[in-house]
């Protein structure tokens, strides 16, 4: 095996067995959305009349449209946390580790984003299922379609989060994070309410959402998970990853000097 | 030249100036050991070896390989233990080195002999699968120190690698190292603030507020005195105050 695919293979597997032991982390991602879930649209669930729009089929309760907003919301948590954490003091070593590695440099942060995003995927995974046992179950073929756009999903929002890691000197505790980044990401986008309910309070924040490429990840999810494909959704999320990894592989250039704060 | 060179290296962060044209070599197979006060530049000086950062003044050049124009070849001839420890806590110390060996592209039966290799070298062996949490400070040092020599580096670079550690593991560790230096032609730089870590035919780097002051054998520099002695007279009339 090439050596840049050994790497790849050991820092996911790394990623993986730090997400395993880390039991607090695992059951804080599930509930997070589960509450969310349960709670939040339960409530909501009376007061939100939703139409039929696509791609739903028939009219659906509030707790059914809300499942691919959380899917985009563990995704979105992820991202923001594993890459943040690099900049912490304690992942510092271990990035100074994966830095001097003889690979090159932006293969080493694609790994890392890749192994975050395969972390994410296992959580959106086990909250479908829990969510499923709660009666809120997709079409089947939906479970297998939406992993790519989880994939590309995961993969833009990571490279958010890597981008801000290096850009940002201010993030570096993540209370700055959620309200500044995670906050206003997922309350103006689709997550929570269409685009037209939020048209019908204000058009400007129907802008904003319409710009926000946290709602084109969520739509793209959504479409998805009911096995259909959402081209717009998929070129925007792509457009603004491809955006988020180039801002993150200037941003480790070691000839900007991000890591020298911490030399 | 195929150990170690750094020439007319400049770096400042803003406008203090961290370190102000260092140049030294160290030949293949000799132990350097690099000392200075805290805030003399060693660390921002091992950021650069290890291309943390870069800088566009000077040229570093790691067994033959510029580190600027070819990072790579460089990189890969550098063994790595940093002053804040890396190891991954909750991992076993063979998963720790074999997540290593594999950011060298080393896998399968390779990997497995270097590692129990690196092991056996640092007396580590029966611990191979502990996990690193459960090892005293000592162990985890040797276990980075046995990491950073799995792909076989012809330069190992150490910075300030006995901090917190008791007197007995520190003197264990200095004692390797100067032995890994003399058995396997390794080249050394152990960056440090304590003398006693250092022996008299060792090569004697002094940095000082980011300058070069002494370069040369420690027992020629240091003369009649003591080491320590000599080291507080270098720097101590520099700054007018005990370092």
């Amino acid at each position: 095996m090439n050596a840049a695919l050994i790497a790849l293979r050991a820092i996911v597997l790394r990623e993986a067995l730090r997400f395993v032991r880390q039991r607090g982390r695992f059951v804080a991602a599930l509930v997070r959305p589960l509450i969310w879930l349960l709670v939040f649209a339960a409530g909501f669930r009376a007061a939100l009349g939703l139409s039929i729009t696509p791609p739903y089929q028939t009219y659906i309760t509030y707790e059914v449209y809300i499942v691919p907003g959380l899917c985009g919301m563990i995704a979105l948590f992820n991202g923001m946390q594993s890459s943040l954490s690099l900049v912490y003091d304690r992942e510092m070593g271990s990035m100074r580790l994966l830095l001097t590695s003889p690979l090159p440099r932006w293969w080493l942060l694609f790994c890392r984003l890749l192994a975050s995003t395969a972390i994410s995927i296992l959580q959106t995974y086990c909250f479908l299922a829990v969510a499923a046992a709660f009666g809120i179950q997709l079409p089947v073929w939906g479970y297998v379609a939406v992993l790519p756009a989880l994939v590309v999903a995961g993969i833009m929002l990571g490279a958010l989060g890597l981008a801000l890691s290096s850009l940002i000197r201010q993030l570096e505790n993540f209370a700055g994070v959620m309200n500044f980044v995670i906050f206003p990401m997922f309350f103006l986008s689709t997550a929570l309410y269409p685009l037209w309910k939020m048209a019908e309070s204000s058009t400007l924040l129907r802008d904003i959402c319409a710009l926000n490429p946290f709602t084109h990840a969520v739509e793209l999810i959504r479409f998805a998970l009911y096995g259909q494909f959402n081209g717009p959704a998929l070129g925007w999320t792509v457009l603004a990853g491809t955006v988020f990894l180039g801002l993150a592989f200037w941003g480790y250039d070691p000839a900007r000097g991000l890591l020298r704060r911490k030399g | 030249m195929t150990g170690l060179s750094v020439r007319n290296l400049d770096y400042s962060y803003g406008s203090r100036r961290a370190l102000d044209t260092v140049s030294f070599d160290v030949a293949p197979g000799r132990f350097a050991a690099l000392l200075g006060p805290n805030g003399a530049g060693k660390s921002t000086l091992f950021s650069l070896l290890t291309r943390l950062f870069t800088t566009r003044s000077g040229q570093i050049s790691v067994a033959g390989h510029d580190l600027s124009q070819n990072p790579r070849a460089a990189l890969a001839r550098i063994g790595v233990v940093f002053q804040q420890p890396t190891l991954d806590l909750d991992l076993s110390v063979m998963r720790n080195l074999t997540y290593f060996a594999a950011l060298h592209g080393l896998s399968g039966r390779t990997a497995h002999t270097r590692i129990a290799a690196a092991l056996e070298r640092l007396d580590l062996s029966e611990r191979a699968h502990e996990r690193a949490r459960d090892l005293n400070g000592g162990h985890r040092r040797r276990t980075e120190i046995a990491r950073a020599l799995i792909h076989d580096p012809s330069v190992l670079l150490l910075d300030e690698p006995t901090v917190g550690l008791d007197a007995a593991s520190r003197k264990a560790i200095t004692d390797h190292v100067h032995a890994l230096s003399r058995e396997r032609g390794l080249t050394v730089l152990w960056a440090t603030h304590l003398t006693d870590e250092i022996e008299d035919d060792d090569q004697l780097l002094i940095l000082h507020r980011g300058r070069l002051l002494q370069d040369g054998t420690a027992g020629a520099l240091r003369g009649a005195l003591p080491l320590r002695e000599h080291f507080l007279s270098q720097t101590s009339d520099k700054t007018g105050e005990p370092a």
